[in-house]
């Protein structure tokens, strides 16, 4: 019979890995915290105090780095995560529009979770591909020129 | 030496022999030699030649044809036509690449590319592709031929300035870190390219990675560090991969490492990637985060040069800095300074957003005018709308309008103008724009990404974004534009860093260049270019409207009320302002105040 690991043993078995590809070292911090984040989907506290006792530092100095990066997330995010591009180039073609239908279809507001638990939607700064705005990222995967009656396939492949 | 008419290269990668090449290379000796062609055609393996996805294939000399998808049965059909006939078999030539490089075109007129010479032209991951391209030359120059005073003299020469936005001689800040004593000393490569619209570091990452890393090299020789990094951004990680492939296979070769190219020289980088934060491309913040520590500017003096990273001397260039200096050291100070203006030299890579027809990268020489970027480079505003303003210099750069056209594009200009060279992301605007919506925009952008360590950046920029909000919404007040104005003087005296000194120059350009439009706002509650959702409303035209009731029955609100054929009305309390009816009415009836 296969258990599945609980939450708890999880988010030890990441950070341990963390801390064995990168070292505990300070200048580590920010690398160490993007793996966990990537493995777990977010940090939560019990990651940051491993973190801080490896690294031995305060848990709030951990926490205050934590805290300031825009791609790390000290709160639950959903299974997946679209992070909308909100600059001016995918502004000035029509990304309004877009964040409209991603926030109709899921029925949910920038910065918040579905409360199924499956989606997040984060605006984020820009993403780097503006000629092909609007654009968003949905996990790893980037979607370009993307128009408001294409956003529904899009969502629909990540169903189930 | 036999000498043979024509000879074919038959790809044997293994995915190629995966296919078949094998039994294809035997068919095709076999044909031969029933033909009698075998003591003029010469028949050889190579290794890849294409892509292998249409495999088996093979190149056939001295006409260069390439040809795919071949089976063992093709081939009496192949060779009759080719070496009998003397015909390409057109069936199996490989088709045109139809790849569509949305970002970066064949050069425009009026485009010199030095920077972004190798771009789409060389495999990235491919070392040798570099060097085919006169690739590491430059090195070598320097490392045998060179004293590090005399790399630095030379690109003193060349007028090379900062490309990151500052645009402070390069090579003046290289002799300020070879000046200092002590070994510990580090090189760094500014690659964390925040700016909204600007792209064309990642691109120089993902498609030219030795050019950074050369350039750097040849930095660290001319300053004396043998330690460097490369801050890379995380939302580019495609680049960050490209440069670590680059990387690794630099080291292969020895240069990176352990006495390069046998010059007694050590070198050696690796890459960190941030986390997602602006304020970062920054370089006291910069550091701070590959310390591993909140990303926060610190004031300067000291610079970097005296106390950076680990407060050892450290330089920081930006990407687009360190790939123009192999060009530099291999063809000479003299060549790079001949192109640009008086102050300004060389070229400079921009990312052009916005209405014009093409958008995507750009490599001018400086001192070129902005309406010939526009007009000649990009090729016009789109749908033959008239040019209103173009931002210049990313988010703490200003709006230009049309009156200024005729500036030359180089760092004294765009300062003078009000705005910025910034590192290159150029925003055109056509006239449905509303300027003090763009302003409030940039706004909402720089008071999001204020670090909040300093007072007037973290409440100034807030302070700022609620009042363009106030206006945006029709409830702008007398006094709000001088409010806004002192506000601007005070946030740009007194911020610590770059982000918070820039941060108000969207808001001040466009009081000064498009001051009748925070007037109509705030004064005659009207949004000039229409945009502004408060100010706007739409209206039927009875003469017009047929009474389809199509604009009735899209209406999310049932704002929209009348009898079938008959004109219908908008209940101006109801409506939100979306917009829907007007796309969607066939008969153009609806129009918007």
């Amino acid at each position: 019979m296969v258990v599945e690991a609980s939450i708890s043993e999880r988010v030890h078995q990441a950070v341990e890995n963390a801390l064995t590809r990168f070292g505990a070292q300070d200048d580590e911090l920010i690398p160490i915290l993007t793996h966990v984040n990537h493995e777990i989907g977010y940090l939560p506290g019990q990651a940051l105090e491993e973190i801080a006792h490896a690294l031995r530092k305060p848990k709030s100095k951990v926490f205050t780095v934590a805290s300031f990066y825009g791609m790390l997330s000290t709160i639950p995010v959903g299974k997946h995560v679209i992070r909308f591009c909100e600059s001016a180039p995918c502004h000035v073609v029509g990304g309004r529009q877009v964040i409209l239908a991603l926030q109709q279809a899921l029925n949910i507001n920038i910065g918040q979770t579905t409360s199924d638990g499956h989606w997040t939607l984060l605006a984020v700064s820009c993403l780097g591909i503006c000629a092909v705005g609007p654009a968003f990222i949905i996990d790893d995967d980037v979607y370009g020129n993307v128009s408001p009656d294409q956003v529904p396939a899009i969502l629909g492949k990540y169903q189930g | 030496m036999k000498y043979f008419r024509s000879h074919i290269l038959v790809c044997k990668d293994p995915d190629c022999i995966h296919k078949g090449a094998h039994e294809v290379m035997d068919a095709l000796q076999d044909e031969l030699v029933a033909e009698g062609l075998i003591n003029e055609i010469q028949v050889l393996e190579t290794s890849r030649i294409g892509s292998c996805w249409n495999g088996p294939e093979m190149m056939v000399y001295p006409e260069g044809v390439h040809y795919t998808n071949l089976t063992v049965d093709d081939i009496p059909y192949l060779v009759e036509e080719h070496f009998l006939k003397g015909r390409i078999a057109t069936r199996f030539v490989e088709p045109e690449k139809t790849v569509k490089d949305e970002e970066l075109g064949t050069p425009k007129s009026k485009e010199i590319r030095v920077v972004l010479r190798n771009c789409g032209k060389i495999d990235p991951e491919n070392i040798e592709d570099y060097i085919a391209e006169d690739g590491y030359a430059a090195l070598g120059k320097a490392l045998t031929e060179m004293t590090p005073n005399q790399v630095i003299e030379t690109v003193l020469a060349s007028g090379l300035r900062g490309r990151g936005g500052a645009g402070f001689p390069a090579a003046r800040k290289w002799s300020f870190v070879a000046g200092k004593q002590g070994s510990e000393k580090f090189l760094i490569c500014n690659a964390d390219e925040g700016d909204p619209g600007a792209f064309m570091n990642r691109r120089v990452l993902e498609s030219d990675p030795h050019a950074v890393l050369e350039g750097m090299i040849i930095a660290a020789y001319a300053a004396g560090i043998n330690q460097g990094y490369i801050y890379c951004r995380a939302e580019y990680p495609i680049a960050v991969k490209t440069l670590n492939i680059a990387i690794n296979q630099a080291r292969a070769l020895g240069l990176l490492g352990k006495d390069i190219l046998g010059s007694g020289f050590d070198f050696d980088l690796e890459v960190r990637m941030g986390a997602g934060a602006f304020v970062c491309g920054e370089e006291t913040a910069l550091m701070a985060s590959i310390e591993g520590k909140r990303g926060e500017p610190r004031p300067r003096p000291p610079f970097p040069a005296d106390s950076g990273l680990w407060g050892k001397p450290s330089n920081v260039n930006n990407v687009e800095t360190y790939a123009n200096v192999p060009q530099i050291i291999l063809k000479g100070a003299d060549w790079y300074a001949s192109m640009g203006n008086e102050k300004s030299k060389g070229t400079k890579t921009f990312a052009i957003a916005g209405d014009v027809n093409n958008t995507g990268l750009i490599e001018v020489p400086f001192g070129i005018s902005l309406r010939e970027i526009v007009f000649d480079v990009c090729g016009g505003i789109k749908d033959g709308k008239q040019f209103k303003a173009i931002q210049t210099g990313g988010p703490m750069g200003g709006c230009l309008p049309a009156s200024q056209l005729d500036l030359p594009m180089d760092y004294e200009s765009m300062t003078a103008a009000g705005s910025m060279m910034g590192s290159g992301g150029l925003i055109v605007m056509d006239e449905d724009t509303c300027m003090v919506d763009i302003a409030r925009f940039f706004m909402e952008f720089t008071q999001d990404e204020s670090c909040g360590k300093c007072t007037p950046c973290r409440v100034g920029t807030r302070r700022i974004l609620e009042i363009l909000n106030r206006i945006c919404e029709g409830k702008g007040r007398h006094g709000d534009i001088e409010t806004l104005e002192l506000l601007c003087k005070e946030i740009k005296a007194t911020s610590l860093c770059g982000l918070g000194q820039g941060a108000p120059t969207p808001v001040e350009s466009t009081l000064k260049h498009f001051r009748d439009e925070y007037e109509a706002h705030i004064y005659q509650k009207k949004c000039p270019a229409r945009v502004c959702k408060s100010l706007i409303s739409y209206e039927i035209q009875p003469d017009i409207c047929t009474g389809c009731t199509v604009c009735a029955r899209n209406c999310p609100v049932e704002a929209i009320s009348g009898e079938r054929r008959q004109p219908h009305g908008i209940d101006p309390d109801i409506c939100v302002r979306c917009g829907i009816c007007m796309q969607v009415c066939n008969f153009n009836a609806i129009i918007v105040n």
